[in-house]
């Protein structure tokens, strides 16, 4: 059994968890000071990618991304290349998961006492460090559930996946693409040992999901 | 020297505009809850900024519009003592502190000072609320601000509590030498703590002067209804120079020292009407209340009478008079209240008289 699918996943995911914790709470910072306005319109294309089909946004990033685009074109030519390569991967697990990190980010900031912050800043600490030291720690539980969601969504991503980076075994295979590629050849069998390794993945996220919640009450 | 603010502010309902100087040291914010007086506090520790205006600390000039300076919050070197107390939650005492302090030594003096010894490992989840506020006040003070601001620090607090910590807060002021702003919308607290006392109403401060004079004779009606006069009528100036009180139906004397001003409210307190004797067919005297009582409403120490003169029975809502007595002085009252005989009279010097 070849279990390179699994790895893959993982890694994808995992690395894409990381990216969307920093651009998540970025942005849910930053747009959290905005006018409501231009906070209402930001607010409506960060969260655009959870509401598409999967595969729309894998369709953008083969316009933006594609080898015969000017960006792809550039990056090609510094050895980047997100079109079927694992790591293009990365770069479609992380624009459709980004939105659940951002959302839970944001909402978490909405219920911080701003008087924390006020505080601080008053007693003479830098706002990095009243950032990372006192609004993040408030935040945990909030963050923490963004990032298992970001995580799972992530991990289970097949759509933008199987338009980016397509599936190579060995190469590009991702747990999902795979389920479905084995499927499509009548190996039930090995598409059900796929299905369960994913199921178990995803029960003990819901798991970790609910016991940071109870915490949070 | 002292803290110098003259700043306006757009506000979502009114705007907000505050001139003052705390050149008595103490000075209190009195006025009801969203007339501006946190914004206020807030513009001045820098976490707001005011639209223009000035605001100078000790001839360092913390913010003014016209030289475009507005320095951080951080630059300003001014405490804040929320009215949570805003400890950080994931931090222990002592972690507060430091964070005040910027160094361990100088932390672990002011745990000594606020008496917090042997809670330097807690959090503040696991304090009293004196503790709490001691923490909170040793974290302030150990940044050494060059000036202080107490926003409502005792609302939300049972009686007992209120009362050890303000006697807390007290001695805190008493041993710092700095401009202190004081925040509240309690008048007896105000009256305790501070020095100077602002009447704030919308946004603006419609009275500010030494306590005693601010209680004594209140200039504007927002400042007297804060000070806790329960009994205002309009008042309508008459050719002779008396006045006439509407809501009352009574005619009151000439003011006693009065300028050329033409005054609209009057009132007086509620303990300061002296009851009089006066038989059923007696003439009436001017400035005399005739007691037509409507109920009593006995209170811990004291009762309260509510009673209307005669023939003011409903006339407006603010015919309605309060008076107030100790329970046994009640007693002997009641029988010739009973039989209609019971008369009051207010004293020239009682008299609080407002132009606006």
């Amino acid at each position: 059994m070849d279990w390179y699918p699994l790895w893959n996943s993982l890694r994808i995911a995992g690395i894409a968890c990381v990216i969307v914790f920093f651009a998540g709470i970025c942005a849910a910072y930053y747009t959290a000071g905005l006018p409501r306005v231009i906070k209402g319109v930001l607010d409506a294309v960060l969260t655009l990618p959870m509401v598409l089909p999967p595969t729309v946004c894998g369709y953008f990033l083969l316009l933006i991304f594609g080898g015969n685009r000017p960006l792809g074109r550039l990056l090609q030519s510094v050895g980047i290349q997100f079109v079927m390569r694992w790591y293009g991967g990365i770069l479609a697990a992380a624009v459709v998961a980004f939105p659940l990190m951002y959302r839970t980010a944001r909402g978490a900031f909405e219920g911080f006492d701003v008087n924390l912050a006020h505080a601080g800043r008053t007693l003479g600490l830098s706002d990095t460090y009243i950032f990372w030291r006192i609004r993040m720690p408030a935040c945990r539980q909030g963050i923490l559930a963004g990032m298992v969601l970001s995580f799972a969504r992530a991990l289970g991503e097949y759509g933008a996946t199987s338009m980016l980076i397509g599936y190579t075994p060995g190469r590009t295979a991702t747990i999902s693409t795979t389920v479905y590629q084995l499927w499509r050849i009548n190996d039930e069998h090995g598409a059900a040992i796929w299905v369960l390794v994913n199921m178990m993945i995803s029960t003990v996220i819901l798991l970790v999901v609910n016991l940071l919640e109870r915490k949070r009450r | 020297m002292g803290l110098i603010v003259d700043i306006k502010k757009k506000l979502e309902n009114f705007e907000l505009k505050v001139a003052f100087n705390t050149a008595g040291r103490v000075l209190g914010l009195l006025g009801a809850s969203g007339c501006g007086k946190s914004m206020t506090l807030r513009c001045i520790a820098g976490v707001e900024k005011p639209d223009e205006g000035k605001i100078i600390l000790n001839d360092r000039v913390l913010f003014d519009s016209a030289a475009n300076i507005c320095l951080s919050p951080q630059e300003r070197k001014v405490g804040y003592l929320f009215q949570d107390y805003a400890l950080f939650p994931n931090m222990t005492v002592k972690q507060n502190i430091i964070c005040g302090a910027k160094n361990e030594k100088k932390a672990e003096e002011y745990i000594k000072r606020y008496a917090l010894n042997g809670l330097e490992k807690h959090y503040p989840s696991q304090l009293s609320g004196g503790q709490k506020q001691r923490t909170a006040l040793a974290r302030m003070l150990a940044a050494e601000p060059d000036a202080i601001l107490l926003d409502e620090p005792f609302t939300a607090l049972d009686n007992s509590l209120k009362a050890r910590l303000e006697r807390e807060l007290m001695k805190m002021m008493e041993e710092y030498d700095g401009p202190v702003v004081f925040v509240s919308h309690d008048r007896n607290e105000s009256y305790r703590l501070t020095d100077i006392i602002a009447v704030m109403e919308n946004g603006h401060i419609s009275d500010i002067s030494e306590k005693h004079e601010l209680f004594r004779a209140p200039r504007t009606l927002a400042a007297t209804l804060l000070t806790g006069c329960k009994n205002i009528s309009r008042v309508k100036r008459l050719p002779d120079g008396k006045y006439e009180a509407t809501d009352w139906g009574i005619i009151l004397p000439a003011p006693l020292n009065t300028g050329d001003c033409d005054y609209h409210y009057a009132g007086f307190r509620a303990h300061d009407l002296i009851p009089v004797l006066q038989p059923e067919n007696a003439e009436v005297r001017e400035g005399l209340l005739r007691c037509e009582l409507v109920r009593e409403i006995e209170d811990t120490f004291s009762i309260v009478i509510h009673f209307h003169n005669k023939g003011c029975d409903g006339k407006t809502e603010y015919s309605l008079i309060t008076y107030e007595t100790g329970k046994k002085d009640w007693d002997e009252l009641r029988e010739i209240c009973k039989d209609g005989k019971l008369s009051f009279e207010i004293p020239d010097k009682s008299l609080i008289w407002m132009e606006s």
